[in-house]
C-alpha cells in the first residue's frame, strides 16, 4: 500500500528533486564525490561535463540503475530510497537511455505494453494502441504502432521510450545525450517536447556534453568535472539579455567553458620541431559511422610537427585517429602518408609506411592482457623468423625497460603493470624510425612526473622527424605541446590554429561550435 | 556513455584468498561430489577408484587398451591446444575425426578394391597413405569450420556442431549405401580391411605403436610451437585480445584459420588410426566421443600442452577402467563419463572463482 501511495504521488505533481553530498566509488575511482544538485519542479536541467566526469553515474543512482555508497535522494522534501530502476519508477523517476533501451524484435505497440506496471494477465492490445496514440497525437509524435522497433530510427525510439515513462506516470525525466544520433527536425521536436513536459510541471534532467544543446534548451545548469560539481547556472536571466547581443551569447558560452575546463590555458612549451614535408594529409574525407559523420576537408601534418585535437569526448576524435591509422575506412575522400595514397589499403601497408597506434584504452586495444611484455616485443619484431630468439627478445625487453624507465620485468604481464608503466611500455614498442605517431589520451590517468616524462619522450621523437597527431581532453596538454591546434565540435573540424594564436575565449567558442 | 559497470560486492574474506585456494577447493568439492554420487549409487569410493585403476592396469591387453585410447586422445587434445589458445571453441572436433576416419577409409577402399585379393602399392605404403589422406579429410573440415567462422561469421561452436552431425550423418550413409557389407549392411561398419592394412600392434594388444608415436610427436610439435615459435605467440596474441593484436599488426584471420587447420590435421590423424589401428572399418561411431573428451583434457590444463600427456593418460585410464565397474561392482561404466565431466566443471569454476575475486 504505501508503495502504492508513492507511485500515485508522484503522477502530475510537481516533484522537486534533490540530490545531496553523494559518494560513489568503482573500485580506485571516485566516480561521484560529494555531489549535490537540485532540479526545481517545471525546470530543465542541464547536467553538462566531459566523458568520465561522473555525470551519467549521477543520473544512473538517481533513477535505480546504480546504488551510492552515501548520500541521500530527496523528491518534495521526502528523503526517499532507490535501489533498482523498479523503485526510481514508482517514485516516478524515469530515463531516457543514450542507446535506447527497448525491445528490437518486438513491435511498437508491445514494446509500449511491456514496461507497463499495471500488469494484469491478459493484455489488452487495441486499448493500448489507443492509448499509444493519443499520447503521441498530444506530442505530434509519428510512430507507426505496428512497425517493428528495429526498424526505427534512433529519435523514433526515444520518442517510444518517452511516450512509454510518461504513460507510466513518471513525474522526473532524465534524459542521457539524447541528442546524439538523431535528426535535426527530431532534435527540434524533442525540444518542445521536453519545453512543454516542463510547463506541466515535470521536472527534467538533460545530461549532455553538447554546450549547444544545453544552451539552447535548459533553464539551470550544472557543470561537473573529475567527479565533482564544479559550478551552477542560472541560464534565465542571462538568456534575458543575451537577445539584446551576440556578445552576451558568447558570454555564456565563455562562462561555461570556463566552468569545464578550468580559467588559464597553459603556455605553449613544445620547441618547434616542424619541417617542411608533408607526412600526413587528408583531402575531402567523410567518415561515417550510424551516430556522427565526420567532414574533414583538407589537413596536412608536417614532419616533426605535432598536432594536437581538441573538443568534447565524442565529437569524432577517435574516428578520425583510427582512420588515419588505417583502422577504419573513410566512406569518402583520401589519405596521403608519406606522400602515398594509402586510401582503403589494408592496415598493415599503414605499419609499413611507419604510421603507429598508440590507443587510449590501454588494456582493451594497445596491449595485450595475458601477455608479458617481452611477448609483446617479440610479436612487434617478428621478422618472418619461425623460432623467437628468447635471448634477444630478453635483451631488447630488458633494454626497452631500462630505456623508458618501466617498473617490471621482462616476464611480468602487462596487467600487472601500473597505468603509466603500461603508458610506457606501449611507447617503448613504437618502432624506430617513425613517421607518424597517432595517439589517443597520451597521459591519461598518469601522474605529472610520467606525463613530463612521457612528452619529453615524445619531443625527442619529434626531433627525429615523426609527426604526431594526437587527441586529448586536457587543453593544457593541448596547448602546452602541440604546434597546432584543430577543434572538433558535433561532427565539424575547425581549421589547424597554431597553438600562439590561441587563447581562452577563442578556445571556448570554438569547442562551442562556432568556427 | 560514462562507462560504469553495476557494482558487485565481494564478501571481504573471499577477496583476500590466492587463486590455488579456489583451483585446490573446486577439486576437493568435485571428489566429495563424486564421492556422494557413488555412495548413492550404493558402492563405496574407495572400492570404485581400486577397481577403476586395476581395470585399467592389470592385464597387459587392459593397458593396451588405455594406450590404444591414449594415442587418438593426445591427438585431439594436441590439436585443441592451437585452438583453444586462439581462443576458439572448436567443438567440430568430433567431425574432424570422423571426416578424417571417412577420408582414410576412401583412400583404402581406392587402394584395396573389395574385389581385389591385395592392395596395389605394398601395404606399408597403403596404411601410410591412408593416414596422410585422413590427416587432409581432418584438415578440409577444420577448415570448413574455419572459413564459416571467420568469413561467415558463424560461432564456431555452431559451426562445429553443425559440421559434427554432417560427418556423422555421411559416415552413417556409406555404411547403410555405397559401402555397405556385401549382404547385409549393419550398424557394426563396413567390411573389414583385409589384415595386411592393419596397423602393427604391441603383442597382441590394441595398442599400435604407430597411433601411439604420431600422438607423442604430435604432443611434442605442438609444445615447441606454443612455446618457441612466432607462431604459438601469435596464436596467443590473438585469442587474448584480437583487436589490440590487430592494432600490434597480427592479422586475426590468418591466425584463427591456421589454428583450424592444424587442429583438423591432428584430429584427421586420430581418425585414421581409429580405422586402421583400432576397428580397421568404418563404423558410425568411429571417434569414440574422444573428441569431446580431448576438450575436456585440454580445458582442464588450462590449454598448456606441458599438461596434457599426464591429465590424458588419467583419463583414458578412468575410460578403460570404468569399463570393469559393471562387472565387478554392478555399477554403470558411465560413471567415469561423470568423474571426468565432474572434474572439468569444478576445474573451470575453480578458474573462474579465481580470475573473478582471487588478486
Amino acid at each position: 500500500m504505501g508503495l502504492f501511495a508513492c507511485a500515485t504521488a508522484g503522477f502530475g505533481l510537481r516533484v522537486k528533486v534533490e540530490l545531496q553530498h553523494i559518494h560513489k566509488h568503482f573500485g580506485p575511482v571516485h566516480a561521484n564525490n560529494d555531489v549535490s544538485l537540485t532540479v526545481e519542479a517545471g525546470t530543465i536541467h542541464g547536467l553538462l561535463g566531459e566523458n568520465g566526469a561522473g555525470k551519467s553515474t549521477l543520473v544512473k543512482i538517481l533513477s535505480g540503475f546504480i546504488t551510492r555508497d552515501s548520500g541521500a535522494i530527496i523528491l518534495d522534501g521526502q528523503p526517499v530510497h532507490i535501489q533498482s530502476p523498479a523503485d526510481a519508477l514508482r517514485y516516478g523517476i524515469g530515463m531516457l537511455h543514450q542507446d535506447p533501451l527497448d525491445f528490437p524484435p518486438l513491435t511498437v505497440v508491445e514494446n509500449f505494453m511491456a514496461g507497463s506496471p499495471a500488469t494484469p494477465m491478459l493484455l489488452n492490445p487495441q486499448a493500448a494502441e489507443r492509448d499509444f496514440r493519443r499520447w503521441c497525437a498530444q506530442f505530434n509524435f509519428d510512430i507507426d504502432p505496428h512497425a517493428q522497433v528495429g526498424d526505427l530510427t534512433v529519435g523514433e525510439r526515444q520518442q517510444l521510450e518517452i511516450v512509454r515513462l510518461l504513460a507510466n506516470g513518471i513525474g522526473t525525466l532524465v534524459l542521457d545525450e539524447p541528442t546524439t544520433g538523431i535528426s535535426a527536425s527530431q532534435k527540434a521536436l524533442l525540444f518542445q517536447t521536453l519545453r512543454k513536459l516542463a510547463d506541466e510541471g515535470k521536472s527534467i534532467i538533460f545530461v549532455s556534453h553538447k554546450l549547444e544543446d544545453v544552451e539552447a534548451l535548459c533553464d539551470c545548469v550544472t557543470v561537473m568535472r573529475r567527479g565533482q560539481v564544479v559550478g551552477d547556472l542560472d541560464l534565465r536571466p542571462l538568456r534575458a539579455h543575451a537577445q539584446e547581443s551576440t556578445d552576451q551569447q558568447l558570454n555564456i558560452t565563455a562562462r561555461i567553458v570556463e566552468m569545464m575546463f578550468g580559467r588559464a590555458l597553459a603556455m605553449p612549451t613544445k620547441p618547434s620541431t616542424c619541417q617542411d614535408e608533408v607526412m600526413l594529409s587528408v583531402k575531402g574525407l567523410v567518415l561515417r559511422t550510424d551516430r556522427l559523420e565526420l567532414h574533414i576537408d583538407h589537413l596536412a601534418l608536417h614532419r616533426g610537427e605535432v598536432i594536437g585535437i581538441a573538443g568534447l569526448e565524442g565529437s569524432g576524435q577517435q574516428l578520425f585517429l583510427t582512420a588515419c591509422a588505417g583502422l577504419e575506412a573513410p566512406a569518402a575522400g583520401s589519405i596521403y602518408i608519406a606522400g602515398q595514397n594509402l586510401t582503403h589499403r589494408p592496415y598493415t601497408d599503414f605499419l609499413r609506411a611507419g604510421v603507429c597506434y598508440v590507443p587510449a584504452d590501454r588494456l582493451r586495444e594497445g596491449l595485450i592482457a595475458g601477455l608479458t611484455i617481452q611477448d609483446h616485443v617479440a610479436l612487434r619484431t617478428a621478422n618472418g623468423a619461425i623460432f623467437i630468439d628468447r635471448a634477444a627478445v630478453r635483451a631488447e625487453a630488458e633494454r626497452a625497460i631500462a630505456t623508458f624507465n618501466i617498473r617490471g620485468r621482462p616476464d611480468t604481464r602487462v596487467e600487472r603493470l601500473s597505468g603509466g608503466n603500461q603508458q610506457r611500455t606501449q611507447l617503448a614498442l613504437l618502432p624506430a624510425p617513425l613517421n607518424v605517431l597517432i595517439m589517443e589520451h597520451p597521459t591519461r590517468g598518469l601522474d605529472i612526473e610520467s606525463t613530463l616524462w612521457v612528452w619529453q619522450q615524445l619531443i625527442a621523437r619529434c626531433q627525429q622527424g615523426t609527426a604526431i597527431l594526437f587527441a586529448s581532453s586536457d587543453l593544457d596538454e593541448i596547448m602546452q605541446y602541440s604546434d597546432r591546434v584543430i577543434v572538433f565540435s558535433g561532427g565539424r573540424v575547425s581549421p589547424a590554429i597554431p597553438v600562439t594564436e590561441l587563447n581562452v575565449d577563442l578556445l571556448g567558442q570554438m569547442i562551442g561550435g562556432r568556427f | 556513455m560514462n562507462s560504469t559497470v553495476p557494482s558487485q560486492t565481494v564478501p571481504p574474506a573471499l577477496e583476500r584468498l590466492p587463486p590455488l585456494a579456489y583451483r585446490g577447493g573446486a577439486l576437493i568439492i568435485a571428489l566429495l561430489l563424486i564421492g556422494l554420487i557413488v555412495v548413492i549409487s550404493g558402492a563405496s569410493p574407495f572400492e570404485v577408484i581400486g577397481r577403476m585403476f586395476s581395470g585399467a592396469v592389470s592385464t597387459p591387453d587392459q593397458i593396451g587398451r588405455v594406450v590404444a585410447t591414449l594415442s587418438p586422445l593426445l591427438l585431439c587434445a594436441a590439436g585443441l591446444v592451437y585452438t583453444f589458445n586462439a581462443g576458439l571453441y572448436n567443438l567440430g572436433v568430433e567431425g574432424q575425426v570422423t571426416f578424417g576416419a571417412i577420408a582414410t577409409t576412401f583412400a583404402l577402399r581406392l587402394l584395396y578394391p573389395e574385389e581385389a585379393t591385395a592392395s596395389i602399392l605394398p601395404p606399408p605404403l597403403t596404411i601410410a597413405l591412408g593416414i596422410l589422406v585422413g590427416a587432409l579429410g581432418g584438415m578440409l573440415w577444420g577448415l570448413l569450420a574455419g572459413v564459416l567462422h571467420v568469413y561467415g561469421r558463424i560461432s564456431e561452436i555452431f559451426a562445429g556442431l553443425g559440421l559434427n552431425f554432417a560427418a556423422t550423418g555421411m559416415a552413417i550413409y556409406l555404411i547403410f549405401g555405397p559401402w555397405k557389407r556385401p549382404g547385409v549392411a549393419s550398424l557394426s561398419g563396413t567390411q573389414p580391411f583385409d589384415e595386411s592394412l592393419w596397423l602393427g600392434t604391441f603383442g597382441q594388444t590394441e595398442a599400435t605403436p604407430v597411433g601411439l608415436g604420431l600422438a607423442l610427436l604430435a604432443l611434442a610439435v605442438t609444445i615447441v610451437v606454443m612455446r618457441n615459435t612466432h607462431f604459438g605467440l601469435r596464436l596467443r596474441a590473438v585469442g587474448k585480445n584480437p583487436y589490440a593484436a590487430h592494432v600490434l599488426g597480427v592479422p586475426a584471420r590468418r591466425q584463427l584459420l591456421s589454428a583450424f587447420l592444424v587442429c583438423g590435421v591432428f584430429a584427421g590423424l586420430a581418425g585414421a588410426i581409429q580405422v586402421v589401428g583400432v576397428f580397421h572399418r568404418l563404423i558410425p561411431s568411429i571417434s569414440s566421443n574422444l573428441g569431446f573428451l580431448g576438450l575436456l583434457v585440454v580445458m582442464l590444463v588450462n590449454f598448456d600442452p606441458l599438461w596434457v600427456l599426464p591429465v590424458a593418460i588419467f583419463f583414458s585410464a578412468l575410460n578403460v577402467g570404468g569399463l570393469q565397474l559393471p562387472l565387478s561392482l554392478g555399477l554403470e561404466s558411465s560413471l567415469s563419463g561423470v568423474i571426468q565431466g565432474l572434474l572439468v566443471l569444478f576445474a573451470l569454476i575453480g578458474r573462474g572463482l579465481a580470475q573473478r575475486y582471487a588478486g
